[in-house]
Order: C-alpha cells, then sequence, then structure tokens
C-alpha cells in the first residue's frame, strides 16, 4: 500500500465542532461544548487511520462532522477534491454515495421494520436508477460480499446476530462504492470472538475495492491491529498522530504514553513486568478547557509554559506530529529516551 | 497466592434454568468451583456463557420465577447459601459476600445520595448508629480515592464520573468486610484510563484487606493483569479452569486457545491477520448431551457429538486444585509456551 506517490483522500483542515449551551430563562446563549476543537489530519487512497482517544475525547463527533452529518463550525473537509463542509445541499447528496458510515451500534442504526434486502437497497433507491432486477442482483451481490447467506434477504434485523447486524450496516455502507468510510466503533458492541470476524472482513473489504477507512475506537490493541496512522484525540484536539508501529514502540505525547501503558496485555509474565502510568483525576469538562494544554491537569510532566500556551501540532520527528511543549526544542528527530525513562519509573512508584 | 488455604466458597453441581414460554434455557449446567481465602478467580466467557447467572445465582439473585436453580450447593464457610432462610440470605447480602456490579449508573438509586446509599448498608448489616455509619463511609470512600470524601456523601450519583461511580459501589461492596467480593464485569463500561485506575485499587485493596475476589470479564487482558486462578465459561459451563500463568501458556481447550489468538496484541509483531472463531455462540434449550463448542470446534471428531466432555486434570493434580479441562481432545504437549509467545 505504500506504492504510488499518494495523494490524500480525505483532507481535513481546523474542523471545530462546537455545540451551543443555551441557559437561564430566556434560553440565551452561554457558552459551547467544544466537542472537537481544531483538528487537522489528512488520509491518504487506501489507508487506514485510527482516532482513538477516551468517550468524551470528540472523535466520533470528528467522524460525524467528516461527513457532515453535523454542521461544523469551522473548517474545511475536502474529500475527494469537494470541500464537503461548505457543499450546498444538492451537491452534498450527490456526494454522500462517495462517504459512507458503519454505526456503533447494528441494533439501533437499522430499522427494525425493513427487512434486510429494504435495508440494504434503500441507498440504491435514493442514489441510482436500477431496474428492479439490476437492484436485486446488486444487493445479493452486496450480501455475498460481507458474508451474508442470500436466503436471509427477506428476514427482519432482529432475526440477526449482533455480528451479523453489523455485516448488515457495512453491506449498507458499501452499496454505493464508497471511496471513503468511517468506521465508528463498529465492533464495539460484538463479543471478543465475533470482533475478529467483522475486522477481518474490514480488511478482506479494503483489500479487495481499495477503501479508505477513519478507524475510530477506544480498542487500541484493535486498532495497532488495523490501522497504518494513529491519530490519539484528548479533548477535542489531536495529541499525536504517528504511524502506527512508531506510536505503540514509542509514544511521545505524554497522553498517548499513559493511555498506552493503560492497556491491559492478554499475558501474565508481561502484566507482571509492566509498569503503568496511571493518570489521576478524570477528563475535563470540554465546555470548560484548562487554558494552555488540554492535559495540563492531568499531564505528568506539566510545567508552567503548558498551563499558559496552547502547543501547536508540529512535526517533531519525520511523519510524526505531537502538539507538547516537551518536544519545541526538537522540531527535528531526537530520542527522548532517558529522562522520560526516570520520570515514568517515579510515577509508577507514587501511585 | 495462598496455596491450599481453606476455601471460603465452595460450589458444587449448580445447575439453574430460565423457564420461559418458548421453552426451557439452561444458562448454569453442573458448575463446581472453589475460592480460596485471599485468592482472585477470573471468571471469563462471552455474553451468554453462564458467568454472570452462576454468580448470581450463588445469592439467588435472580427473579424466579423465570430463574429456577435446580440443583448443587453453595458452601459459604460450610452454610448452604440455596437452603438458608431469605432472612439469613439478605446477612449475607452485602454481609459476608459483597457484589459490585457491571453498570455503575444502574445500579444505583439516582434518588438518594451515596452517603444515604453506604450507610444504608452499614446500618443494617453492622448495627452502627448515624454518626458511627457516616465515619466510616467517609473511611470507605477515602480507601477507594474519592477526594473531599465527607464532602462527597451529599452529592447524588450524577454528580459523580462513571469511574468514580464504579469507586462509589466498591466502597459499598466492601463497607461491611465482606469475605467475598463479587465482582461482574466492574471496568467493562469505563475507559482504559480509568480502567486501569480500578484496576490498581483492586489490587491494593486486597493487599491491605485480604478478601478473595471472583471477577467476571470477558477480557482476557483485564484476568492477565489482576487474576490468581482463571476459571473459562462456554454455554453455561467450565471448559477449562487453571493458574493465570499456566492457562496462558499453555491453554488446553479449543476455545481458550482460539480466544487467546482472536485478541490483537499491543506489543510485538503486528500479526497479519486474526484469528477467527466462526459461528455463533449456542442457545442452550436442554442439557447438553454433547459438546457445547463442537459446531466452532476445529478439532471436532465423532465423540464430541455422542457425549458432553467431563472436566480432567490436565497435570495429575485432583481435579480443581491445578488445570482441568473439558474437552475429548488432546492438546498437543510438544507445542507450548512458544506457540503462545508468537501467536
Amino acid at each position: 500500500m505504500l506504492d504510488l506517490a499518494r495523494q490524500p483522500l480525505v483532507r481535513v483542515d481546523g474542523l471545530k465542532m462546537h455545540f451551543p449551551i443555551y441557559s437561564g430563562v430566556f434560553r440565551s446563549h452561554t457558552g459551547d461544548v467544544k466537542a472537537v476543537d481544531g483538528v487537522s489530519f489528512d488520509i491518504a487512497q487506501g489507508e487506514t487511520l485510527g482516532l482513538v482517544g477516551e468517550s468524551g475525547c470528540g472523535k466520533s463527533t470528528v467522524g460525524r462532522a467528516l461527513l457532515r452529518l453535523y454542521e461544523p463550525t469551522a473548517g474545511r473537509v475536502i474529500i475527494d477534491g469537494e470541500d464537503v463542509a461548505h457543499l450546498s445541499a444538492e451537491k452534498l447528496r450527490q456526494k454522500r454515495p462517495t462517504m459512507q458510515m458503519v454505526f456503533q451500534d447494528p441494533q439501533a442504526s437499522l430499522n427494525p421494520r425493513m427487512t434486510l434486502a429494504g435495508i440494504i437497497g434503500e441507498p440504491l433507491d435514493e442514489h441510482t436508477r436500477l431496474s428492479r432486477a439490476e437492484k436485486t442482483a446488486r444487493i445479493y451481490e452486496l450480501m455475498d460480499q460481507v458474508g451474508l447467506n442470500r436466503r436471509f434477504a427477506n428476514r427482519y434485523p432482529h432475526e440477526f446476530s449482533g455480528g451479523q447486524r453489523q455485516r448488515i450496516g457495512i453491506a449498507r455502507a458499501l452499496a454505493l462504492n464508497p471511496k471513503f468510510i468511517v468506521c465508528d466503533e463498529p465492533i464495539a458492541a460484538l463479543d471478543v470472538s465475533i470482533q475478529a470476524q467483522v475486522v477481518n472482513l474490514l480488511e478482506d473489504l479494503q483489500d479487495r475495492l481499495g477503501l479508505t477507512y477513519l478507524f475510530i475506537s477506544h480498542d487500541l490493541s484493535m486498532v495497532r491491529h488495523l490501522a497504518d496512522r494513529v491519530a490519539v484525540m484528548y479533548l477535542g484536539r489531536i495529541a499525536e498522530l504517528s504511524p502506527a508501529k512508531d506510536l505503540y514502540a514509542r509514544p511521545l505525547h505524554p497522553y498517548a504514553e499513559a493511555l498506552l501503558s493503560a492497556v491491559n496485555e492478554p499475558d501474565p509474565v508481561i502484566a507482571a513486568r509492566r509498569k503503568r502510568i496511571i493518570l489521576k483525576g478524570d477528563v475535563p469538562s470540554p465546555a470548560n478547557p484548562p487554558t494552555g494544554c488540554n492535559f495540563c491537569t492531568r499531564c505528568p510532566q506539566v510545567f508552567e509554559l503548558c498551563r499558559q500556551v496552547k502547543p501547536e501540532l508540529s512535526e517533531v520527528e519525520p511523519g510524526r506530529f505531537v502538539a507538547c511543549h516537551l518536544y519545541d526544542n526538537n522540531k527535528a528527530a531526537r530520542s527522548t529516551g532517558g529522562p522520560e525513562a526516570t520520570e515514568r519509573n517515579q510515577q509508577g512508584a507514587s501511585t | 497466592m495462598p496455596d491450599g488455604a481453606q476455601p471460603v466458597l465452595q460450589v458444587r453441581g449448580l445447575k439453574t434454568v430460565f423457564r420461559t414460554r418458548a421453552g426451557e434455557v439452561h444458562a448454569v449446567n453442573d458448575v463446581s468451583f472453589h475460592l480460596r481465602r485471599g485468592e482472585l478467580l477470573g471468571v471469563v466467557g462471552e455474553s451468554g456463557s453462564g458467568k454472570s447467572v452462576t454468580m448470581m445465582s450463588l445469592l439467588r439473585l435472580l427473579p424466579a420465577p423465570p430463574a429456577e436453580i435446580r440443583s448443587g450447593e453453595v458452601l459459604l464457610d460450610g452454610r448452604d447459601l440455596l437452603k438458608i432462610s431469605d432472612a439469613e440470605l439478605r446477612e449475607v447480602r452485602g454481609g459476608k459476600v459483597g457484589f459490585v456490579f457491571q453498570d455503575p449508573m444502574t445500579s444505583l438509586n439516582p434518588v438518594f445520595t451515596v452517603g444515604m446509599q453506604i450507610t444504608e448498608a452499614l446500618r443494617r448489616h453492622m448495627g452502627l448508629d448515624k454518626a458511627a455509619a457516616e465515619t466510616r463511609a467517609v473511611d470507605l470512600l477515602e480507601l477507594v480515592g474519592i477526594p473531599d470524601a465527607r464532602k462527597r456523601l451529599g452529592a447524588y450519583p450524577h454528580q459523580f464520573s462513571g469511574g468514580m461511580r464504579q469507586r462509589v459501589m466498591i466502597a459499598i461492596a466492601l463497607s461491611c468486610d465482606p469475605d467475598v467480593l463479587i465482582a461482574d464485569e466492574p471496568t467493562t463500561a469505563l475507559d482504559v484510563t480509568i480502567q486501569a485506575q480500578i484496576l490498581e485499587l483492586v489490587k491494593e485493596l486486597r493487599r491491605k484487606l485480604g478478601m478473595a475476589i471472583i471477577w467476571i470479564t470477558h477480557d482476557l487482558g483485564v484476568i492477565a493483569g489482576i487474576a490468581d486462578r482463571v476459571m473459562v465459561m462456554y454455554g453455561g459451563q467450565v471448559v477449562e479452569q487453571a493458574p493465570v500463568r499456566e492457562l496462558f501458556a499453555n491453554p488446553q481447550h479449543p476455545y481458550t486457545r482460539a480466544l487467546l489468538q482472536t485478541i490483537p496484541k499491543i506489543s510485538g509483531e503486528r500479526e497479519a491477520r486474526l484469528k477467527v472463531i466462526e459461528g455463533q455462540p449456542p442457545m442452550l434449550a436442554a442439557v447438553p448431551a454433547a459438546c457445547a463448542f463442537r459446531d466452532r470446534c476445529e478439532f471436532r471428531h465423532d465423540r464430541c457429538d455422542r457425549e458432553n466432555p467431563l472436566r480432567r486434570p490436565v497435570d495429575g493434580k485432583t481435579l480443581g486444585q491445578g488445570h482441568d479441562v473439558a474437552c475429548h481432545w488432546q492438546a498437543p504437549a510438544a507445542a507450548r509456551p512458544q506457540e503462545v509467545a508468537h501467536a
């Protein structure tokens, strides 16, 4: 996948998504929940970008704003050459087939009163002029692609298990030959043994159809498995954006480091050896984020500058972007082995 | 941990059945296990494997009907919890045995303050007066790491974050110095960083208080980090049981082996493709006459269709004391640690 000088298929520039808060008797506008507050990244054709973070960090909002399921407050979202954030309603409708979404909860995202064929065929009714026979053929083709038996075409969602329902959701997303799919926690509601089935299916489809994914998840080990590059979000901003291999081997941002250290390795020998960084406290409210760096209230390596100036996301090593003042001096490549390692041990001891 | 210590809890031949209009569902089939003092027993399985129903059955927490505990005994310090009166059982629940449920939002009462919910158990089980109960409640909240504990007693559940609510739940479960703490997926609804906080807390509390814990989860990563011994459940039965390191290094049951391979690792070599367990977990409409896993098993042979395998020791120790598995298939002994390391 690393061949051909890749043109980014998706380019997000300064995306902001603020939800207004109205309060008081007159419902006056008293503030904003800054769910996404200035996020920029791009995704190359055929690439999988993982988007991780804790609940409430704004990762799902990014996914929805990207497809303009929300009206973004500011910023540009260029998908396949057009700025989706500023398209007119009709242009946007014509654009929809290129970009699709697979939702988290297959129970809630499938209409219980529609048959499987109806659900998968609905986008075809809306966007194409296929004859009845062509449509049926296309529905069967899609069902084959996601591994659903054709005999099930006239059944209803409740007759399927969670994993199968997620396959229906994927088939629906594929119906119009999209280029870009936002997968919003597609496996979070599934059992462990079923998760692997769906992940493998997503990988197969990507290989076969050349799809580009934004894979939103809180499951860091699954993201490691799937993603080429990973963006770590915290409180509406990207803390670190790095190739998956580098991020997991050596996270640069203190938050990325803490987040990864909190993941449970399914191996008791490694688990006994590992030092966790336990973050104190909870995530601050996105309606009232701290001044300076968003992470300054919980950061184990915080210093004075962090409480005053918001760090910008900048390239500190080739291909690795970090928003942290610790890296202000090394916009070029520089290892951070020594001092950080001792810092980490102190953290482990103090908890 | 404390090997050979007296079991504080002993369960034998437990069977729980749900009677529904569509027929019976055999959720728990002949489950036996024990829990030693100070030990942490991990219980792993998918949804529908019977792990939660088993633990709820121990304290008769399931609504009856439709649930019916058909047979078995649950000995807590030699007393059979399935035979004692409701009044005696109420003393045990929240007294000797604490329970932490999965969802801290639905298991706390939203219209009472946290302080009232903690002191309720203290006054009822330990006979403390209001002032003494409040003092102890403050101690408990401090123990589970809630800052500014005295003020927080007057707060309502919605004023706490998810992680803090789960701490409150743990504080309530710990309030009467239980011998046994049953935790049903207590960290599943939480973010990894908060989950890490809770896991560290549990480890620390165990060191301080020395109680025995049953930890139900589907997350093998959590189990690897905290358990002493693991019991794998499938189709309402215990299919494998072993000390934690032994289980991860030398899994015997095809289900356990597959489960360990379906989850991607966070370090080491990235796997090209995830192993898949095809098919769905079974619905148990009758007492299984064959192996419950056979439809999804890659080592299935004709004996699996004919008879439901019984648990047999793998390492020559008495059943339940070492490593045992319920499977007709013999895992090759040669492919041991290396295979797991690279899986």
